[in-house]
């Protein structure tokens, strides 16, 4: 009977849950560092990705005549001039057979000029450092109050904002003297803008894209459409011109 | 759809592990139960190391040392869960050219338990999230996206239990509003539900109809905000429930998890451990059956 007893309790008791609480807590952080050796069966697994990512990332796309870094002049430079003219030249078949529709301008920004180029051959890795992120291009309808607004903003900032299609002339003391698109004074009520979608969202305060009339998403990579104009190009030519300049104070 | 994962441990584990009273000679004598938590966070792609000349991390990180790392620990405890709480892709070419292949094959190999969806998941639209998954052997996990009329649609859980040595420990995952931080053609007709109701949802589900030991969230809601956005101290705060947050999203660097009250004042652990797999987070749990069954069973002789 006592045994019996016993096996009774013992098949409740295995029937009942157990609840277990939290009694103590140890916490810590530990550092990934070279005290961790390096595991050969990830290593293994890694290597071939690796390797491909490195051969596709030393790919020579081009040839560069002289090293282009943003820091080159005060409103317009190389690597911009050259990012602003890819995206005319690159985007505008695209809006074209798609919308029917002509670019009239680019305005990418200068804080988007992750990196420069290097005197000598141009690689996928430098397009990579030039534009790291998946940006895309994205073309806005402006009407002309918003497009006179992104004149000012461009007056205001004096800085090399990538630009193509657009000429500038400051006066001395910083003020507008001379605005043309494609050589024409401002007379159109829309314009075709070229950015990236992280521009016409409102980065870097250009707000005047937030109120576009219409946006078209090209689905084209800043870094795919950098690629695909630095294999065109084969040797690359841009320079410092005359798309953003300021009269030379009086003396 | 598997509701409960039964963690099978190592040989040298089952040694340890099988015995009513589980303790191995790294568990501490005076408990009866030892689970160990370890997680990451925004690992964004960083695979390698970042380099040796790097400015702010040099030589710090790597998914082969963390892989070590992880060994050793479940060496020490084989009842190990190992969790992160999302944005594996994007950051360095091996999500631009494999699209987050590599991530999750990787957090395969290296043994994840679970993880859940970041913003930068969507970064190749939430198509290609239901196209990597088929390289993932881990769950991926978000109670307040609603993903019926997207492609994620069955392939993703609200929750998962894992039975660890006998205890129940139930994870969810969280994560952020996706407007206004992606673009809608990437997460298409995801939508986001409010967290704390889904949070307190989930609690009641896995302690109730579950009934989890230890409740555990994945959180991609970020750490503290100053404005009115839910984050992880607030989601602390006003659930009850919960044991632990582990959070992601802000890239959070803090010198240790930070102990919260809850709604009801009992304690709930908030971690997040940086960025880029530089840090791994553990927190070990010791348990107790304080009701002491066997205890009683056996003096109920008479």
């Amino acid at each position: 009977m006592r045994i019996y007893l016993i096996a009774l309790c013992f098949i409740l008791f295995a029937c009942q849950s157990k609840t277990y609480k939290v009694t103590e807590i140890d916490t810590k952080q530990v550092i990934i560092d070279s005290t961790y050796n390096k595991s050969n069966e990830i290593e293994a697994f890694v290597k071939p990705y690796r390797k491909k990512i490195n051969n596709e990332m030393n790919k020579a796309l081009a040839y560069s005549p002289k090293a282009m870094f943003k820091s080159e002049a005060k409103l317009n430079t190389s690597i911009g001039n050259l990012m602003a003219d890819a995206v005319l030249e690159l985007g505008n078949p695209i809006l074209s057979q798609r919308e029917n529709l002509k670019i009239d301008a680019v305005l990418l920004n200068y804080g988007g000029i992750r990196g420069g180029i290097n005197k000598g051959e141009v690689t996928t890795r430098t397009a990579y450092n030039i534009m790291p992120f998946e940006n895309e291009i994205v073309v806005a309808k402006l009407d002309s109050l918003r497009f006179k607004q992104l004149i000012t903003y461009l007056v205001e900032a004096k800085r090399a904002h990538p630009i193509a299609g657009l000429n500038l002339t400051l006066q001395a003391n910083g003020q507008l003297q001379l605005v043309e698109v494609n050589g024409k004074p401002l007379n159109q009520a829309f314009y075709y803008v070229a950015t990236s979608d992280y521009l016409v969202k409102g980065g870097d305060h250009m707000s005047f894209f937030t109120k576009a009339d219409t946006t078209y998403n090209l689905n084209y990579k800043l870094r795919s459409l950098l690629i695909d104009y630095f294999e065109q190009q084969d040797t690359l030519s841009s320079k410092v011109d005359s798309r953003f300049t300021q009269l030379n104070p009086k003396s | 759809m598997k509701r409960r994962h039964f963690i099978k441990t190592t040989s040298t584990a089952a040694a340890i592990g099988v015995s009513g009273i589980g303790l191995s000679s790294f568990t501490k004598p005076q408990h009866q139960k030892h689970i160990t938590i370890l997680h990451t966070n925004d690992v964004h792609s960083h695979i390698d190391p970042f380099p040796k000349n790097h400015s702010k991390y040099p030589n710090l990180g790597g998914a082969s040392r963390r892989f070590n790392y992880i060994n050793h620990v479940k060496n020490e405890n084989p009842n190990t869960l190992i969790l992160d709480a999302g944005d594996a892709f994007q950051g360095t070419p091996y999500f631009n050219f494999y699209g987050g292949e590599l991530e999750y094959k990787i957090m395969s190999k290296l043994g994840y338990h679970a993880s859940t969806i970041g913003n930068h998941e969507f970064d190749n639209g939430i198509d290609n999230i239901a196209a990597q998954l088929e390289h993932a052997q881990f769950d991926l996990l978000n109670a307040n996206y609603d993903l019926r009329n997207t492609s994620l649609n069955g392939l993703t859980k609200p929750y998962q239990v894992f039975e660890v040595d006998g205890i129940n420990i139930g994870i969810f995952g969280l994560g952020i509003e996706l407007e206004g931080l992606v673009s809608k053609d990437l997460y298409k007709e995801t939508k986001y539900l409010d967290p704390v109701e889904v949070a307190k949802d989930q609690v009641e589900i896995l302690k109730q109809q579950e009934h989890c030991d230890l409740v555990i969230c994945l959180s991609h809601l970020g750490y503290s905000y100053n404005s009115k956005k839910i984050d992880d101290l607030k989601l602390a705060k006003q659930t009850h429930g919960i044991d632990l947050i582990i959070g992601g999203h802000t890239h959070t660097f803090l010198d240790q998890p930070i102990p919260t009250k809850n709604a009801k004042g009992n304690n709930v652990i908030v971690n997040q451990v940086g960025w880029a797999g530089i840090n791994v987070g553990r927190i070990d749990f010791y348990l107790d059956d304080l009701n002491n069954w066997e205890n009683t069973g056996t003096s109920q002789e008479v």
